[in-house]
């Protein structure tokens, strides 16, 4: 009999059977993933997960039968007698059907993504340029951190302290002689007058240095090196701010687009930033902070004051992210209206408030399905921050109508920005 | 006997110290005791993750790689994750060395209970039973799918991925009709096969000559002269073998996408006795398993804490759901063939009136191993029910036999229950259900149409009125005329001859083959 261990033989034999099954299932995957990154919340779309796709795509023909007439026999029979007809339909009739697992109940089933699979599929679906996406590492730096011992390295890593005392341990251990213990022999030796003593002490010293000899004061497994690890350098933290307008002109249809926008500049600053903190503010004629459960399917209603949420803004900017610990990002979606009255006050809250702040201020104004982006009429707070920004505030705008705008929406707002600095107009 | 000889553990915990213990215990009892005839045991420990490898690839520890065994990881994967799941205890493979797989999160018992299950129970099974003597080659298959893996990766290299897989999907879907139900043949040799292929390689490559294209094979035949009774023959109609008969005469297939159909053939093939023995398989190792588990305990080998633990995973491996019951899927056939073992034990040690007058053959006959040996090496899951079901396991599992006619509108009739009139009814049906000549459809490749369009005709001969499901035989039948090169029909018939469906599909272009 022969017992091998394969546990240490490389898992997961199956992942290219697994990659090619994703790559032929690339479409329903996708599809699957774009369903489900809609009613998941944005933080959830790095996380991976499951996602459902029909099997039907994936099917595997094979030539089976089906119908006709059929014999059966089960067990547990409790009371039927030979001659019995058994209804249909009935629960206790003939059983359940017995085809099992023969197509019928596998129309579907749950695939777990990996948090990569999941966002490159994500992103995959948005066609995220190479140009972004190599732009995107370069911004990760990485440093250097210490992370324990280890048997091997480079002699400049060597730990002098961490290799003494193991071999002292070592030592101690196998009783390698102590230099003073032959030193005091030999002494001893050397005032010994009598033979057969010196020949033990001889011996006995000869004994004691032979063994020294065996156990090295320091071996090569004593030896250990610093062992520092990369890790990706945490470049800050960053908070994104979600305002929205959500009086009854917002539809669903334009909310979806506004999420959407939303998760792309999650993921976006989710790869920049270790720590990225989202707050949703939605407003009417007045602002509130609210989850993100309220702020897309929350209901609400009145008038429309943007002025409001911009307060808003300040005010938990003031609270809570000083601008010189946080990299401010904020996007604002909407349909466009706004009272009259409030340019004025919105128009001075954004250049002297919360532009200097931003690194990147973003404005989104979402149009109803079918329609085509550069067929909205200029609305009135598209005209005021048009005003703004001809005199040089950092603000990009863009118009989007359908779903699949908002990537190249999103590519072009952020291709244009120089590297760390605030949003060119 | 040497009686005891000490524990061999006592936690949950394991050795490779520990296993050794187990197995050559293990040995003593099923070689020693029982007579057990095993191909030499190979035992791999392996991780959870790697067991989920193993199921998608049917078992295998080696296989060519295809998006289908991803598919099937997802599934296996996703449902284990959802604990909808267990997962099985070992795999084991019918080679030679018998390999069996154990999972490392087993305990000490479950080790035990496994090493007895498959390396001594399924083991012996796979080595005497004349199905798997007959269809597979032990010896071989290790060696055929280590060729097989590397030579659809080179196909993969020399053809591209994409016609590799158009093939290889092709033939899966082919897989169940690629199968010689009857021997006389020859026996299988996957080694020789192997040397084979890669000889047939050798010499094309070698042989290879332009020239050669460009010479004139002059006037062809008028295929009037041949009759046609000869040209079918020629063909080898009718065959049921598909992918045979493709691999032989599809006119326009490339060298290597015959080899993948060999493959894909012989593979199949060698699953082929696995699915006609699970009962008996499945019962057999179970009983073994019991016996020597049994036996280790009362020689004091394990504690009776382990005994129960062992109790409590038999138990729940041979747990048969009545049919009315939310896990009932079908009869257990670990249940049905373990109940039959030890009823098939009884009937030989101490049988009663009634199993005297069913089975005078080995009603007290008292040499309980010699018959069970014989009876496994000797029948398969249909002819083994029909032989040996008793009347009394009848009454035990409550058997009864419904007869569902869609044109009966009052509804099912129960046709048979456990009495007196009904055993060998109920017997004959559950025998049936068991019978693969039975279950598969009954389809030949009975024509080629030579002179006219080069149509493949297929015929479907329907059984009691059941037909192909049509969604699913018109995709298949589309991966046949895509091999076939020429249109492919498939009629399907009643035993009058009358034709009950008709179906007629063109091959897409091919997508860069040849």
């Amino acid at each position: 009999m022969h017992i091998v261990d394969r546990r240490l033989n490389p898992g997961s034999k199956s992942l290219e059977n697994r990659q090619r099954f994703l790559r032929r299932a690339k479409a329903l995957v996708q599809g699957a993933v774009k369903k489900s990154s809609q009613d998941r919340d944005i933080k959830d779309v790095l996380e991976g997960g499951e996602v459902s796709i029909p099997l039907d795509g994936m099917h595997e023909p094979r030539l089976r039968r089906e119908g006709g007439t059929r014999d059966m026999v089960l067990p547990g029979n409790k009371k039927f007698v030979e001659g019995d007809m058994l209804p249909r339909s009935s629960q206790g009739g003939g059983g359940k059907p017995t085809d099992p697992g023969e197509g019928d109940g596998e129309d579907a089933f749950r695939f777990v993504l990996s948090r990569d699979e999941f966002v490159n599929l994500f992103l995959d679906d948005l066609e995220l340029p190479d140009l972004a996406k190599r732009r995107l590492t370069e911004a990760e730096s990485e440093g250097l951190h210490r992370a324990g011992y280890s048997v091997s390295g480079s002699p400049a890593n060597i730990s002098i302290s961490r290799t003494v005392s193991r071999a002292l341990a070592r030592r101690v251990a196998l009783r390698r002689p102590r230099p003073e213990t032959i030193a005091q022999l030999e002494a001893e030796l050397a005032e010994c007058d009598d033979r057969e003593r010196r020949a033990e002490l001889i011996a006995e010293i000869e004994a004691l240095k032979a063994k020294a000899k065996r156990i090295p004061f320091i071996d090569p497994i004593d030896i250990r090196y610093r062992r520092f690890e990369p890790v990706p350098k945490p470049m800050a933290q960053a908070v994104m701010f979600c305002l929205m307008d959500v009086s009854g002109s917002m539809s669903e249809h334009m909310k979806d687009l506004a999420k959407r926008f939303y998760m792309l500049l999650y993921v976006f600053l989710k790869r920049r930033y270790r720590h990225v903190e989202i707050v949703f503010i939605r407003h009417t004629d007045r602002a509130e902070e609210v989850d993100e459960q309220t702020f897309f399917y929350g209901p609400a209603s009145g008038g429309t004051l943007v002025s409001s949420a911009l307060q808003a803004m300040t005010e938990i900017v003031r609270a809570r992210f000083r601008p010189s610990d946080w990299n401010i990002y904020a996007a604002q979606a909407s349909d466009g209206d706004n009272l009259t009255s409030d340019s004025e006050l919105t128009g001075r809250i954004l250049t002297q408030s919360i532009l200097p702040i931003c690194q990147f201020f973003a404005y989104l104004e979402v149009g109803e399905a079918g329609g085509y982006s550069f067929e909205m009429p200029n609305s009135s707070l598209w005209t005021l921050y048009e005003r703004l920004r001809a005199d040089g505030a950092p603000l990009s705008m863009r118009k989007v109508s359908d779903r699949s705008e908002i990537f190249p929406v999103f590519h072009e707002l952020f291709q244009r920005r120089a590297k760390q600095e605030k949003v060119a107009p | 006997m040497t009686a005891s000889k000490g524990l061999l553990f006592q936690e949950a915990d394991w050795d490779f110290h520990i296993l050794q213990r187990i197995h050559d215990a293990c040995d003593e009892i099923g070689c020693g005791e029982l007579g057990l005839d095993v191909y030499p045991n190979q035992i791999e420990v392996i991780t959870a993750e790697q067991m989920l490898d193993a199921y998608s690839s049917v078992g295998m520890p080696l296989f060519y790689k295809h998006w289908s065994f991803g598919k099937h990881f997802a599934f296996h994967e996703a449902s284990y994750r959802k604990g909808l799941m267990g997962l099985a205890y070992e795999i084991v493979i019918n080679s030679s060395p018998c390999i069996s797989y154990l999972m490392e999160e087993n305990t000490a018992t479950m080790q035990a209970l496994v090493i007895a299950h498959a390396a001594f129970g399924h083991n012996h099974f796979f080595k005497n039973n004349y199905l798997f003597k007959q269809w597979t080659d032990a010896d071989g298959i290790l060696d055929y799918l280590e060729f097989a893996k590397r030579y659809v990766a080179q196909c993969e290299e020399r053809h591209g991925s994409l016609a590799v897989e158009h093939t290889l999907d092709a033939a899966h879907a082919l897989m169940s009709h690629g199968i010689d139900r009857y021997p006389g043949k020859k026996n299988i040799d996957l080694r020789a096969e192997e040397k084979r292929a890669g000889l047939r390689r050798m010499h094309e490559e070698a042989a290879f000559n332009d020239l050669w294209r460009t010479v004139p094979t002059g006037p062809a035949k008028s295929s009037a002269t041949l009759s046609v009774e000869r040209r079918r023959k020629l063909l080898g109609l009718p065959q049921e073998n598909i992918l045979y008969f493709l691999e032989k005469s599809a006119p326009r297939l490339a060298p290597w996408q015959r080899e993948l159909l060999r493959i894909v053939r012989h593979i199949a093939q060698y699953f082929y006795p696995q699915s006609q023995t699970k009962v008996m398989n499945e019962g057999t190792a179970t009983y073994v398993h019991y016996r020597i588990m049994n036996r280790l305990h009362q020689q004091e080998r394990i504690t009776d804490g382990n005994f129960l633990e062992f109790l409590r995973s038999h138990t729940n491996v041979v747990f048969q759901p009545e049919f009315d019951d939310q896990r009932y899927s079908g009869f257990n056939p670990y249940a049905l063939g373990f109940a039959m073992m030890q009823d098939i034990e009884r009937i030989v040690a101490s049988p009663d009136e009634e199993d005297r007058e069913w089975f005078p053959d080995i009603a007290g006959r008292n040499d309980v191993m010699g018959v069970l040996r014989d009876i496994w090496a000797n029948y398969r899951d249909e002819s083994f029910i029909s032989q040996f079901l008793s009347p009394r396991l009848m009454r035990h599992f409550r058997m009864f036999h419904l007869h569902d006619d869609p044109e009966e509108r009052a509804g099912i009739r129960v046709d048979a229950i456990h009495n007196e009139r009904g055993y060998r009814r109920v017997r004959r049906e559950l025998s049936r259900q068991y019978d693969v000549g039975f279950i598969d459809a009954n389809i030949e490749v009975v024509d080629v149409d030579l002179a006219g369009d080069r149509r493949l005709m297929l015929r479907h001969s329907v059984v009691n009125g059941a037909q192909l499901n049509e969604a699913d035989a018109k995709r298949v039948l589309q991966h046949l005329a895509d091999l076939w090169s020429y249109d492919v029909s498939l009629v399907e018939e009643d035993a009058t001859g009358k034709v009950l469906k008709d179906y007629v599909l063109s091959p897409r272009l091919v997508p860069a083959a040849a």
